[in-house]
């Protein structure tokens, strides 16, 4: 591993004869202490595997608020009809008990980095010698005129899983017969690109069984999105009719919103929707702001262990992150959090640090049995994490082939869940 | 079983093989690889039987068959031979000796004797579990732990090669040094 000054000299009591092995003790008595802000993808993959390769010889805290955690992923099959709510749902039961992770339901408010601690809502401060932050995304204010977080009760997000999703669901099924459900699609970048349009799929599978002459609008400001042919055909074959996307050449990316009124202004033009999912442009989760890590929206990282160009002691994963060419993905989190734990674990312990690999693969269902894919694998440089070589599922595949996608979707669910959450 | 009396026993009837969808005779259950490459859109033609025959598990895991394939190129061709007369349309065969068509070659046996780092593999097999469940779980996706270190570098080498038709699993292997993927089997092996 490399040291650079700044980090020898926060390695404290280091001395030079420590450079071919570092060690770096905690900064009180006793083990060297990683505290993970956020248990997602991301953090509760860099905590478990931390905790796991360890053995004991690190103290894993892991800060996050809710006690049962929703995934964002397979969030829209649960819209459609195709998992039950609890089934996307996680504890973190096994993380405390099985790795002993010290697991604090609370939100982190603010971090010292000089004195190297986070600081609780609780009131409690929590010392480190390395830090892990990932706290998934949040909203930027303003970026949909007429919408703030006082109104997603009237016009849901549902991009951050839980009770969002659910109110979400509830709201398409008590539409009615016939009726609108607008989306306003996000600018890039934002998590999961291929999210809001799998969501699309999942509200128009859901309405052909239960309002068939209601209509799907989507106001997108970008001229292009992830699978976006795929999806097309998707939505011919099985939706004919029911979903108009609006781009920016008519007005997609000049729209505003009425949350009191339910209706939607497109470029001057008023409309009456039913059902509103308005997902704003985003940027990283506030704490990562908060710790100072941030430029612009997003934490700049090096690419070799998902540390913060801003501070030695400080690790920024997934959505949160701005690190090269990997999307905002559940999956890009984990892969990197097993990168980024690695290195603490070299960092604090002396254990072997091994070349990084990264990847990522979004499954993405567009009906029953029809399910598709895009994936790329991906190399740490000095400039960036970059895309060595990718695939994507291909128009015109047969059924069987698309069923299979799907069950590997399911597959990959359960893989990833308990890589997660143990 | 092959002639105009054959039905299905351990393995499918061999009757029109040639040219047929794998894992597609009416009536008989595969494996769940063979399903796998049949939904992958494997066809009997005579490359990829060639290639079965001679070492069935290269080309596909695990299948219903005890049988550790042919090696000697002639048995092949003369087994290839005797089944070609029960297909009906086998005019996509060529005349000429068909195994004598380049194709990839085995597993070198250097590369099998490669010793894995189960340590370094420990690291690597972070990124199979992601899909993979390490409790050996295996649904929509194959499970992937206890297997013959062998077994795993033939079928990961096949993937890297492109003689398994996999996107994600080709993606995967085909970044994997010979000593990654000797380390993965290491530590696969040794997961219960």
């Amino acid at each position: 591993m490399k040291l650079d000054r700044r980090g020898f000299i926060g390695a404290g009591v280091a001395t030079a004869a420590t450079l071919s092995a570092p060690m770096v003790m905690g900064a009180s008595h006793g083990k060297p202490k990683v505290v993970v802000i956020g248990g997602g993808a991301g953090g509760a993959t860099a905590a478990r595997y931390i905790a796991k390769d360890s053995a004991g010889a690190i103290d894993v805290t892991l800060i996050e608020p809710t006690r049962t955690y929703y995934t964002c992923f397979f969030s829209n099959l649960y819209i459609g009809g195709f998992r039950d709510f609890a089934s996307i749902g996680h504890s973190y039961g096994t993380l405390a008990a099985q790795y002993g992770i010290n697991v604090v339901h609370d939100w982190a408010i603010n971090v010292d980095r000089d004195a190297k601690t986070v600081t609780l809502a609780g009131g409690s401060k929590v010392p480190y010698d390395s830090l892990v932050i990932s706290p998934g995304i949040d909203f930027i204010d303003g970026s949909v005129p007429g919408w703030d977080l006082s109104s997603q009760n009237a016009m849901p997000h549902a991009y951050k899983a839980g009770s969002q999703t659910q109110l979400l669901k509830a709201q398409v099924e008590s539409m009615g017969a016939g009726g609108t459900f607008a989306m306003v699609a996000p600018p890039n970048p934002y998590r999961c690109p291929p999210g809001p349009y799998e969501r699309v799929s999942m509200v128009a599978h859901l309405m052909k069984e239960i309002n068939p002459t209601g209509k799907i609008l989507i106001l997108d400001p970008k001229p292009k999105f992830s699978k976006q042919g795929l999806f097309e055909e998707g939505w011919d074959k099985h939706y004919g009719g029911m979903i108009e996307r609006i781009g920016p050449d008519f007005g997609g990316a000049n729209v505003s919103v009425d949350p009191g009124a339910m209706t939607v202004n497109i470029d001057g033009e008023v409309e009456k929707v039913d059902v509103c999912n308005v997902i704003p442009a985003q940027k990283a989760g506030r704490i990562a702001e908060i710790a100072g890590v941030t430029e612009g929206n997003w934490a700049p990282v090096h690419a070799a262990d998902m540390r913060s160009k801003l501070d030695d002691n400080i690790y920024v994963l997934g959505d949160s992150s701005s690190q090269g060419d990997m999307p905002k993905s559940g999956f890009s989190a984990n892969s990197q959090a097993k990168v980024c734990a690695m290195a603490i674990r070299g960092k604090l312990t002396g254990s072997s640090v091994f070349p990084a690999k990264f990847s990522n693969t979004c499954w993405s269902l567009i009906e029953t049995n029809d399910g598709i894919k895009v994936g790329a694998s991906y190399e740490a440089t000095d400039a960036k994490i970059a895309k060595t070589s990718g695939f994507v599922s291909q128009t015109g595949e047969d059924a069987a082939l698309r069923q299979q996608t799907y069950e590997e979707s399911v597959g990959w669910y359960a893989g990833i869940t308990a890589d997660i959450f143990g | 079983m092959v002639g105009p009396n054959a039905f299905n026993r351990t393995g499918p009837h061999l009757n029109d093989l040639f040219g047929r969808a794998a894992g597609s005779v009416e009536g008989f259950k595969y494996s769940d690889d063979m399903a796998r490459a049949a939904s992958g859109g494997l066809v009997w033609d005579v490359e990829h039987l060639d290639e079965f025959i001679e070492n069935p598990k290269e080309l596909i895991s695990r299948t219903k068959m005890r049988f550790n394939g042919i090696k000697d190129p002639e048995d092949r061709a003369n087994l290839m031979a005797y089944l070609r007369q029960f297909s009906d349309d086998p005019a996509n065969i060529p005349e000429a000796e068909p195994t004598l068509q380049a194709r990839d070659p085995d597993v070198d046996p250097a590369i099998l004797a490669i010793k894995g780092d189960p340590e370094y593999g420990a690291y690597l097999s972070g990124e199979c579990a992601t899909c993979h469940q390490v409790d050996g779980g295996d649904d929509g996706i194959p499970s992937i732990v206890g297997w013959l270190q062998e077994d795993f570098v033939i079928a990961l080498q096949a993937y890297k090669s492109e003689h398994r038709s996999h996107p994600v699993m080709q993606l995967m292997a085909k970044r994997l040094s010979n000593e990654e993927i000797a380390a993965l089997a290491a530590y696969f092996e040794a997961v219960e």
